[in-house]
């Protein structure tokens, strides 16, 4: 109960006195995490759409292969990733081992299958709804596709805000590939795991109450930006 | 100048779901202007005859033809469902919407949709979400959306089902002034009485074959079949 008041109480005064570690590894957390969350919704959204629309004999595979992802285990992804990236894999040649690039790429990995499965669910009703209503107007399969993610946008962002949820919290495969080098590729809990294993637990709960606090800040600042709770039904 | 898409024929079409015929054999033809109501009691065939002859039905045997090849027609018809299709959008938006399918302008689009819903008396309701109408609104919203292409043929599913006699009024209106503008318009109804103040033509629909219809004044007057004149006398249909 001590370390988590002296937890709390620590993330005040980092807070307060803008520490610029602080700055420096919570921006790198926003950078890596909003990045892999543009990446892996311009990917998946269009997927859960394109799913949601069209039948095909491997359709059902496909969606649940895609709900088996969600589970995907982030110390193999990095393993995977980390195996790709290095210098003698077939991904070598390009260098990204240990930066960002390298953790975006994971948490893309991560990420991707639970913003698309969330979509394709999401998508999938709203499909139900404007069936006949779009086959009627004569659109083609781009617009529908247009139409579901555009009139779907709320459900989308709650999507992606899962899929920013995961990877913000993420460890495993961003600790492999990246290798919490300071300055570098530290973000909150990779520093989070790195304290903790020196005993400073308080610092430790800091960051951890830093870190989900700006979770639920992005979120929030997300949610009234899209003005989710005020129009109607949707 | 647009090439006009009527007439339009059905010849022998049949639409099965599970093995079971839900209409047809059924052949028909509409040309010309003016209302043809579709009339029949429950199951009868009515909702399923309008779809097929749009194309939102697969044919089992049959074919539909309309005077020009098929995909030019899509964009000259339009079709309201008994239950209002609603976009999640603002009235405006939901009207503008097969516009901007047409790659107009969104300035354009808003303007043209602006006066549709003014047309069907929902000029003050245009940044109303959809779902925030009434049922009789969300009607007038899915006609105008219908008839913003200024489509040659509408097809309506029992539109005024479930509309109180207001509504339903308003929007007979909102058909009869579509109709003087030169839409022609093939609408299903359970309503005998709006059958009658809207109808030149009628087809009647009996365990989904058409068994009697014709010119309006003579079925009304004279139908042929006992199912046609229970049906329009309000007896129970054998």
């Amino acid at each position: 109960m001590n370390d988590i008041l002296t937890g709390m109480a620590e993330a005040l005064r980092l807070i307060l006195t803008l520490d610029p570690t602080l700055i420096e590894i919570s921006l790198r957390s926003l950078e890596v995490t909003v990045s892999a969350t543009i990446i892996a919704s311009l990917i998946s959204l269009p997927l859960g759409a394109w799913l949601a629309i069209n039948r095909f004999r491997a359709r059902r595979f496909v969606i649940a292969f895609l709900n088996a992802l969600m589970g995907l285990p982030p110390v193999v992804v990095g393993l995977l990733v980390y195996v790709l990236l290095s210098r003698s894999g077939p991904l070598g040649v390009l260098g990204l081992l240990f930066t960002t690039s390298a953790m975006i790429i994971a948490q893309v990995i991560i990420i991707t299958p639970i913003i698309a499965s969330i979509s394709h669910q999401a998508i999938r009703e709203l499909w139900a709804d404007y069936h006949d209503l779009l086959i009627s107007l004569n659109t083609t399969r781009w617009q529908r596709i247009k139409a579901l993610l555009w009139d779907g946008r709320r459900a989308l962002l709650t999507a992606s805000l899962a899929g920013f949820g995961r990877a913000i919290g993420e460890v495993g495969a961003i600790m492999i590939v990246g290798g919490n080098i300071d300055h570098a590729t530290r973000v909150l809990t990779t520093a989070i795991a790195l304290e903790t294993g020196k005993g400073n637990f308080a610092l430790a709960l800091a960051l951890g109450f830093i870190l989900i606090a700006l979770a639920v800040v992005v979120n929030l600042a997300l949610h009234l930006l899209s003005k989710t709770e005020r129009s109607s039904l949707w | 100048m647009v090439a006009p898409i009527l007439p339009l024929r059905a010849e022998n079409i049949r639409v099965a779901r599970g093995g079971k015929t839900l209409l047809g054999p059924l052949s028909l033809e509409i040309a010309g202007d003016g209302v043809t109501i579709v009339l029949g009691p429950n199951g009868s065939g009515k909702t399923t005859l309008l779809r097929a002859l749009h194309g939102l039905e697969r044919l089992r045997d049959g074919e539909v033809h309309w005077a020009v090849p098929e995909p030019e027609t899509r964009k000259l018809q339009a079709f309201v469902f008994q239950a209002p299709i609603l976009m999640r959008r603002n009235v405006v938006d939901s009207i503008a919407y097969p516009l901007l399918l047409d790659r107009m302008n969104r300035g354009e689009a808003r303007d043209r949709a602006t006066d549709a819903a003014e047309a069907v008396g929902l000029g003050g309701r245009l940044s109303l979400a959809a779902a925030d109408l009434s049922g009789g609104e969300k009607q007038k919203l899915a006609i105008a959306r219908a008839l913003v292409r200024r489509p040659q043929v509408l097809f309506l599913d029992e539109p005024c089902a479930n509309l109180d006699g207001k509504s339903t009024r308003e929007i007979e209106a909102i058909l009869i002034e579509a109709r003087a503008s030169g839409t022609r318009i093939v609408m299903s109804t359970h309503n005998v009485g709006q059958a009658r103040r809207l109808a030149d033509d009628a087809v009647f629909l009996f365990e989904g074959k058409r068994i009697d219809g014709g010119p309006a004044d003579e079925f009304f007057s004279n139908p042929k079949t006992p199912e046609a004149r229970a049906h329009l006398q309000g007896d129970l249909v054998p």
